[in-house]
């Protein structure tokens, strides 16, 4: 998120145009290419038969070849991308096929100048970009057209994968146009009225099947776990329990002499294994054992570090960051009628992604071979280089598909541990984790402490809402310290959601405390929504309740945006709201959204339905109903499973899953005691997927901030009584209902 | 050190491997069918899930030496071509997102219709409640199943 600046992205999304090479390689208009492999484009277009631009290449025969420029992490983004690029061109979806772009910064994501695949951005900073590439590509396709028949380009038009010229009753196919093509130094200029208005859309808004999906239903798609490369060695990386320590000694003549290990070596940052077989490798690491420097985090204890992040909060002569702010929420809050108060904590969680962290590399004399699953192919790349001794040009790099993503393959320290690997023995190296390490060196999402208070006048009206927020920085570890420092300090990746643009909150301060313990931290999904928004949305119910009213009729007073409030009381409609509940079950609702200012908002609205059972603790969550207004949905039915799939995520965070950490070392191992939702506590789910606009908007992790609430909310329906500390586990539940 | 055979997809296999090597790393490194996942090497979370003389089983949990003289069926080998009624299905309703639990998915439903053709949805869920899927495609699951045993249309 820090890497946004806010000109470009105002430049890039709404005035994208052709450029010359030329000016594209002088970085004009404040947007840098790198055409390196330009010069040889027109002798390909010739002798290859047809590629027509950066994206796009057309076979005599029709067959049409289309470049997915970001990573794939299963929310089907490597379908909709080339589909954006197939609407433009006026392809025949059946004759295209998808590959892999190269790692080259032509194929940038606009806002991060890099392929970069988080904040839920990818189709939307694309959006513009790949409907241009489209256009082009059909733009060089008329123009050989034109040049055969000796027509003027503008009579002709194009059904899918033809040009048709209507004056003259000739056809002709996209192959046939391709192998004609010439593509000169100067691609077509294509300016934003050029490209199809949303109205004639063929494919885009409707759903055509996910390309990747049979491959993934018969094991033949090939992550970074499955890479089979001669002569291929298996490492492991044994990090230290506390970031930032390293090995000060381990049994190395013990590991080495152990059956089928290769080497055994200590790095700055970790010990490295390389035997000839998994087990091997596994068994091996069992045995290491190290003595570890001391650093920062060997002192971690979640349960006495959460108490002072607590303390934080509450204590207002503690300054943190203040991240935004509207109007003089202090003041207001000193001047209110009256102040309803709440603290809210979540601990530390673990991505928890199916594949562990895993990444083969393969060292020689002339660079490195790498294979890996990444959300920062750009970054992959650097490193490895890095890693290697050696320079970008020489990483030949492989982006795969990722078994799961969630903002931990952001962080690519396992491409890193690969090369190194490699590079210590000499030969092709699959890096493997087990399940264990992938857990105990896990990068979190931090854990907090919430505080929140709410003035209101004498009528009941919020007159001023304060935020304090204490967790550790997730910024420097994503970026730098550097840049978070040139951000004015502000870390938008903990405080993300805080904001309450969509509310008539006249005052409203949000304050970052910063607390430096030493963790393992990264971007989750959801970011700092996963637990902001239970905040406010938990608050806002509090306030409605405390000023006898109806939790639904309130946030839709409160709620100032047409968007919000349409989805609001669409979802209310949908979960029956106003039916007496009956049953034990209760009803909660909450309001989330995701984007920021520059790109849009999506938005969502969100019902569950609870019982829970006093004796044990244990909260069902029988359904749950949401509305998401994510603009202009592209792929309707993969937009509801992105849906359907962050409310399970989320909800598995709100329910169960924690991490503690003492003496430094995290105390979980495996999906026994870090606890996960399975298929027989998700609710029944239902999900309306609405079109509000031209834009696609931001998805994947939409649904995640809601989940929360949504429970909380019904819980206090429910029983009267408050859930605030993450995960609503059974005896949190009990100390709820005892309170 | 022992020589194990056993039939794998239908085809014979020898290996030589340790007796108490996991079956998951004898299919997944030495015969190259990597459609069989690791996720957690523990038995917790299903990615792994192979047919032993058609019952599912954890192949982390598995040791090669139990499967001399068994037939072993992996995702590789539920059809030739991908058209088992399971993988239709899970095209049909567009099951998969990032699909790495997608195998051990599919191999322990496959189980289940092969001894049960007409589940019911609580059967389902019981019966597929050991494997974990993150991107949260549970319910598509639930109902690629229910139209692969001819319950939807």
């Amino acid at each position: 998120m820090n890497m946004i600046d806010k000109k470009l992205v105002d430049k890039t999304m709404r005035n994208q145009s052709g450029l010359t090479r030329r000016q594209m390689l002088a970085g004009s208009a404040g947007l840098t290419f790198a055409f390196a492999f330009a010069p040889a484009m027109d002798a390909l277009a010739q002798a290859a038969g047809g590629k027509l631009n950066a994206y796009v290449t057309i076979a005599a025969d029709g067959a049409i070849t289309i470049l997915m420029p970001a990573p794939e992490m299963g929310q089907g983004v490597n379908t909709t991308l080339p589909l954006i690029i197939a609407e433009e061109l006026d392809a025949d979806w059946s004759k295209v096929k998808v590959a892999q772009a190269p790692v080259n910064p032509a194929y940038n994501h606009p806002v991060f100048r890099a392929q970069y695949q988080v904040a839920s951005l990818t189709t939307r900073g694309y959006w513009m970009p790949l409907r241009t590439a489209g256009a082009q590509a059909r733009r060089v396709l008329l123009d050989a057209a034109a040049a055969k028949w000796s027509v003027p380009v503008t009579e002709l038009t194009t059904e899918p994968s033809t040009i048709v010229h209507a004056a003259s009753n000739r056809k002709m196919s996209y192959g046939e146009a391709a192998s004609l093509a010439q593509v000169t130094d100067k691609l077509p200029e294509i300016k934003p009225e050029q490209l199809k208005p949303a109205a004639q859309f063929r494919l885009l808004g409707k759903d055509v099947p996910r390309h990747d999906l049979p491959d993934k239903s018969s094991g033949k798609l090939t992550y970074a776990s499955d890479v089979q490369v001669p002569g291929m060695l298996y490492g492991t990386i044994v990090r230290a329990p506390a970031r930032g320590s390293g090995p000060s000694s381990f049994n190395q003549d013990e590991i080495k002499k152990l059956p089928g290990v290769v080497d055994a070596v200590a790095f700055d940052h970790a010990i490295g294994i390389v035997a000839q077989s998994v087990p091997q490798l596994f068994a091996a690491r069992q045995k290491v054992k190290a003595t570890w420097k001391e650093a920062k985090g060997s002192k971690i204890d979640s349960s006495r570090d959460l108490k002072e992040y607590l303390a934080a909060v509450r204590d207002t002569s503690k300054k943190g960051v203040v991240v935004r702010k509207t109007g003089e929420a202090e003041q207001a809050l000193a001047g209110a009628a009256k102040v309803i108060s709440a603290e809210f904590t979540s601990p530390y969680v673990y991505h928890a992604q199916m594949e562990p962290l895993s990444c083969t590399a393969s060292v020689t004399a002339d660079g490195v071979e790498v294979w890996a699953g990444t959300q920062w192919p750009t970054k992959s790349v650097e490193e490895a280089a890095k890693a290697a001794g050696t320079t970008p040009d020489k990483v030949k790099f492989h982006t795969l598909q990722m078994g799961g993503g969630y903002g931990r393959r952001a962080f690519v320290e396992y491409v890193t541990d690969a090369v190194l690997l490699s590079k210590a023995v000499g030969k092709p190296v699959k890096m493997v984790q087990s399940r264990e390490d992938d857990i105990r060196v896990g990068r979190f999402r931090p854990m907090t402490a919430q505080k929140v208070d709410v003035g209101l006048d004498a009528e009941g009206k919020v007159v001023a809402w304060r935020h304090r927020l204490a967790a550790e920085p997730v910024a420097p570890y994503v970026y730098s310290q550097a840049r978070l420092e040139s951000d004015k300090g502000i870390d938008l990746i903990v405080i993300y959601g805080a904001d309450m643009p969509f509310y008539d909150v006249p005052a409203h301060v949000t304050e970052h405390l910063y607390e430096d313990r030493g963790a393992r931290v990264a971007a989750y999904r959801g970011i700092g929504a996963g637990y902001t928004n239970l905040a406010n949305e938990a608050m806002i119910d509090e306030v409605a309740l405390a000023t006898g009213k109806d939790p639904l009729e309130f946030r839709l007073a409160l709620l100032k945006d047409p968007r919000a409030k349409a989805i609001v009381s669409r979802v209310a409609e949908m979960s029956e709201w106003k039916r007496k509940q009956t049953d034990g079950r209760a009803l909660g609702i909450a309001f989330s959204k995701l984007g920021l200012p520059p790109v849009g908002f999506s938005m969502i609205a969100t019902v569950a339905e609870i019982s829970a059972d006093r004796a044990s603790g244990k909260i069902k969550v029988h359904n749950m109903w949401s509305v998401a207004d994510v603009g202009l949905p592209l792929q309707p039915n993969n937009v509801a499973a992105q849906i359907e799939g962050a409310l399970i995520y989320g909800l598995s965070g709100a329910l169960k899953e924690a991490i503690s950490i003492k003496d430094g070392a995290v105390e979980q191992s495996n999906f026994h005691d870090y606890e996960v939702l399975r298929q027989s506590d998700i609710p029944q789910i239902q999900v309306e997927v609405v079109r509000s606009g031209d834009i696609p908007l931001p998805v994947g992790e939409l649904a995640i901030g809601c989940t929360a609430p949504a429970v909380a909310n019904a819980f206090m329906a429910l029983t009267g009584k408050k859930l605030r500390d993450m995960p609503f586990s059974p005896d949190t539940v009990k100390a709820a209902l005892k309170a | 050190m022992a020589s194990i055979s056993f039939t794998i997809n239908e085809k014979p296999a020898r290996v030589d491997a340790e007796a108490d090597t996991p079956l998951l790393w004898v299919v997944r490194e030495q015969l190259k069918l990597t459609g069989t996942k690791f996720g957690c090497g523990s038995g917790l979370c299903g990615a792994c899930t192979v047919h032993v003389d058609g019952k599912p089983v954890r192949s982390c949990q598995t040791s090669i030496s139990q499967v001399q003289d068994r037939k072993v069926t992996t995702i590789e080998g539920l059809s030739p071509d991908g058209q088992h009624p399971l993988q239709k299905a899970w095209v049909t309703e567009q099951v998969p997102q990032c699909g790495y639990c997608q195998s051990g998915q599919i191999m322990q439903a496959a189980a289940l219709l092969a001894t049960n053709k007409q589940p019911t949805r609580e059967q389902i869920v019981e019966h597929m409640d050991g494997n974990i899927c993150r991107c949260g495609t549970y319910p598509r699951i639930v109902r690629a199943i229910e139209r692969a045993a001819g319950g939807r249309s």
